[in-house]
């Protein structure tokens, strides 16, 4: 049930130009975190690298070109670590995926908050933000640690400010940035999903053997359902002899010797699902049991 | 078990059977544009996904309102996404992006801007003023407006044959391409935090472009104290006139931006932040194209033209290219701004 809790706390209405709610899920504070920690570490990482190799290349430009070799590879240096802190963001959002490395490997992606298309200055707008999201925090932080003569009541006060940048996504329930507000975007959940088996298909078989009233079946609703189904899925044996004891006892179903838990709980499901499915089309939809 | 058909199964069931390759097709077809760009799809696999995406969300909708098959209402729910997302994702080539930025966009959205770039280049010019007549009065306040970093040995305890040297071209002149790779790369710095502090209601936008105006107006007054001004003015100038445009520029961006979430007017706010984020986030697309035009200007034309006098004309040029390119009337591209 947990699950179901979160679930519908990022649940967005996103209406697609032909009418139909997708229902997209807002990424969450942590995945948002995760996903920058990700590329700050993927950026910082690529730099150390960078310099590393530079700081080669400057020796032995050095020795062999004279200056200006070595001059070569610091402007080439500077304008890396420039494209590097403000574009790498930018860059990977326009792309098809609209998604850094580590919003992808997180599940996120940027999207328009209106439903039409993600526009480049959209991309441009919210990720120049973070030269006020994350750069400007970060330098009054060093600010600190070089001058340890600042005034203490103003370091604290540009502290907050700054901070108030920062955790701006906290204070609102879409968790949008300053970044996403001014570029009209946010950021939702991708998550990939297979077509699972359907539930239904080994019940089916067995529904001849197995004579529900409609009484019987009209026990419970689609919630039970629901929890019938995650259940089959799960395949716990021991669940399977509790709840098929359970639903025998409520619905008074005298089970013979030979009848397996999981063959019976299997039946009721699909006899419920076609009964509560039948009723559906008739434009009745029974959300739980105590749903008349 | 009358309502039951000869092969036991649901209706939903056979409803999945009937519809799953199509999905599947469709699924596979995400994979791989997602694993590339979508150049690595057919033409033929490209024209098909719009039907599939369409087929695939009508069965959603079917299936929300007759089924309920848990697992399959989610599969469906993520994969109508992910095609959504392609299907109304970018489309447009980057060719035709780029025309219609550089045609319309930039120009149209520069324009938009047209006061706080006044208000912009207003404070910019003050700070300068006021620098300037400090550093002429007391050289020592050069040192509150330029950071050493910045000078690179030009302040007042230089000698001025040593300020006309740092003014001539290369030769000789050595470590100043990375002195000017820094140069760029700080000053595309400064219009990028001009631009983010607008949103923090326009007043720290203002004060760094005063502050960068200072340091301008600091530099001139030290070099004219040494009958260096008209020299200083073709060595800034022949890239200053984009790079000092550029960076009115992200401040009028980030003023605007200030000012919608300060002062919405009728407008909700966020719908007006959002607004004056498009406006802005155009401009500060070109703010980068002017800054990388800037920075060639000064690795490659400041050391290859020496002679101030063709410093200026270079200056006066650029100065003319970007106020036609901005601000010449042109009714046609005016009426297919309209038309979008």
């Amino acid at each position: 049930m947990s699950a179901d809790m979160t679930t519908a706390k990022t649940e967005r209405a996103f209406v697609t130009p032909e009418g139909v709610d997708l229902r997209l899920n807002i990424g969450d504070a942590g995945q948002r975190a995760g996903a920058f920690l990700l590329d700050a570490a993927i950026i910082i990482g690529v730099l150390i690298v960078f310099t590393i190799a530079s700081a080669f290349a400057f020796a032995s430009g050095a020795a062999v070109a004279g200056v200006t070799g070595a001059e070569m590879v610091a402007v080439i240096w500077l304008i890396v670590f420039f494209l590097l802190r403000n574009f790498y963001f930018t860059a990977f959002e326009l792309s098809a995926a609209a998604a850094t490395p580590g919003k992808r490997i997180m599940g996120l992606r940027v999207a328009s908050r209106d439903g039409g298309r993600l526009k480049a200055e959209a991309v441009f707008a919210r990720n120049a933000m973070r030269e006020l999201e994350v750069f400007l925090p970060l330098s009054i932080l060093v600010a600190r640690s070089q001058e340890g003569g600042v005034d203490g009541w103003m370091y604290l006060l540009a502290f907050v400010w700054a901070a108030i940048f920062v955790f701006f996504p906290l204070f609102n329930k879409d968790r949008l940035r300053i970044g996403d507000l001014i570029g009209g975007t946010w950021v939702v959940r991708t998550p990939r999903r297979k077509l699972i088996r359907d539930m239904a298909e080994d019940g089916a078989t067995r529904m001849a053997a197995y004579a529900f009233t409609p009484a019987q079946l009209d026990a419970y609703g689609a919630k039970e359902l629901h929890v019938l189904e995650t259940l089959l899925r799960q395949g716990d044996r021991k669940t399977f002899r509790d709840v098929a004891d359970r639903i025998a006892k409520k619905i008074g179903w005298t089970r013979g010797p030979y009848d397996t838990d999981r063959d019976f709980l299997s039946a009721y499901y699909a006899a419920l699902r076609g009964r509560l499915e039948q009723k559906l089309l008739m434009g009745v939809r029974r959300r739980d049991k105590h749903d008349v | 078990m009358t309502d039951m058909p000869p092969s036991g199964l649901l209706k939903s069931q056979r409803f999945r059977q009937a519809r799953e390759d199509d999905w599947r097709r469709l699924e596979r077809l995400m994979d791989k544009a997602e694993k590339g760009s979508a150049s690595k799809l057919t033409d033929a696999e490209i024209l098909a996904v719009p039907v599939l995406y369409r087929s695939t969300l009508s069965a959603l909708s079917v299936a929300r309102e007759t089924s309920l098959d848990q697992g399959l209402i989610d599969y469906l729910e993520t994969l109508s996404a992910r095609a959504y997302f392609f299907v109304y994702g970018s489309r447009a080539t980057i060719q035709d992006r780029m025309v219609a930025f550089f045609r319309t966009d930039w120009p149209a959205s520069v324009r938009g801007l047209w006061r706080e770039t006044l208000i912009s280049a207003a404070l910019m010019l003050l700070g300068a003023l006021v620098a300037g007549w400090l550093v002429m009065h007391e050289p020592e306040w050069f040192y509150a407006f330029v950071p050493a970093d910045l000078s690179g040995g030009r302040d007042p305890a230089a000698s001025t044959e040593t300020l006309r040297a740092t003014l001539d071209g290369a030769d000789g002149a050595q470590g100043l391409s990375a002195f000017a790779a820094y140069l760029f790369t700080h000053n595309a710095q400064v219009a990028l935090l001009a631009f983010a502090l607008g949103f923090a209601l326009c007043l720290p936008t203002g004060l760094l472009i005063l502050y960068n105006g200072a340091t301008l107006g600091a530099f001139f007054a030290l070099f004219a104290s040494r009958g260096l001004g008209f020299e200083l003015g073709g060595w800034l100038l022949i890239h200053g006139v984009t790079e000092l445009f550029a960076v009115i520029l992200a401040g009028a961006a980030g003023l605007r931006i200030g000012w919608a979430v300060a002062f919405p007017g009728q407008k909700r706010r966020l719908d007006a932040a959002v607004e004056a984020g498009r406006t802005a986030g155009i401009a500060m697309g070109g703010v980068v194209v002017m800054l990388m035009f800037a920075g060639l200007l000064e690795g490659f034309g400041r050391q290859l033209i020496v002679d101030t006098g063709l410093r200026y004309a270079v200056a006066a040029a650029t100065a003319l290219i970007w106020g036609l390119y901005f601000y010449a009337p042109r009714p046609a591209v005016a009426e297919s701004i309209h038309v979008r």
